[in-house]
């Protein structure tokens, strides 16, 4: 049987989830926007307190998650179209993943802890 | 296959030759605004720490990072891929759903997205340098 490390056989799931995460992002981006618009930003103190705010915390955490995903099949379809020797590009991949899944952690934390 | 008609194989493709239609470069530009944003990503996240940390040193480190001229032309440029990023995805969110996919809409959709993500740049790219 002929096995396949690296490829373009994960389906419709990594696409759906590309769009889905696209769309969460867009909305979130328009709601840091419109609370921009209301003067969140005008200060640190007001910035500091939307984002300690337990819902916008909520939706930042799914932000990152969601960033950190579409980051990673974007990234992972750079890496296939372009590095054909399986071993880099696997090397790449596992290097792509290291640095989201440690951004993610970075980030989570620096939310978290407001 | 007869060997005469057999094409030669691999094939090179002379890029410096060849003309895309726009979509082909704001979509090709989909993907350099999008690793653009990928390899940044440190600076944005150590960014947004100072930006919430509450030290006065986070505060005024904040100050002194942001204030550097060549993070603002950095940051300028990610403002041009985050914006781009965002209209080029709308754009092909819409015609997932078949949404302007004929040939004459899809070349208006894609000059609208370079022409906007252009427009808000500019808008937002002055706050981000001071001028208003």
């Amino acid at each position: 049987m002929k096995r396949l490390v690296v490829g373009a056989h994960y389906g419709l799931m990594d696409w759906l989830a590309q769009r889905v995460t696209a769309i969460f992002m867009a909305v979130y981006t328009l709601i840091m926007f419109a609370a921009t618009l209301g003067g969140a930003a005008s200060s640190r103190e007001a910035w500091h307190a939307l984002m300690a705010n337990g819902f916008i915390r909520y939706l930042t955490f799914l932000f990152i998650i969601s960033l950190c995903y579409h980051a990673w099949v974007g990234v992972r379809d750079i890496w296939m179209d372009y590095v054909q020797p399986a071993a880099i590009r696997v090397t790449l991949h596992v290097l792509t993943l290291f640095a989201l899944v440690g951004y993610a952690g970075w980030a989570v934390q620096i939310i978290w802890r407001l | 296959m007869p060997p005469e008609i057999r094409k030669p194989r691999p094939k090179y493709l002379a890029l410096h030759q060849i003309r895309l239609p726009l979509a082909g470069y704001a979509s090709i530009l989909h993907r350099v605004s999008g690793a653009g944003l990928f390899l940044m990503l440190p600076l944005l996240i150590w960014l947004l720490q100072l930006s919430l940390a509450s030290s006065a040193e986070s505060a005024a480190m904040f100050g002194a990072v942001t204030g550097n001229l060549l993070v603002k032309l950095i940051l300028l440029g990610l403002l041009w891929a985050f914006l781009h990023h965002f209209c080029m995805g709308i754009r092909i969110l819409l015609i997932d759903i078949q949404i302007g996919v004929e040939k004459q809409q899809a070349h208006a959709s894609a000059v609208a997205v370079m022409v906007v993500s252009l427009i808000l740049t500019l808008i937002f790219g002055l706050k981000l340098l001071g001028a208003y």
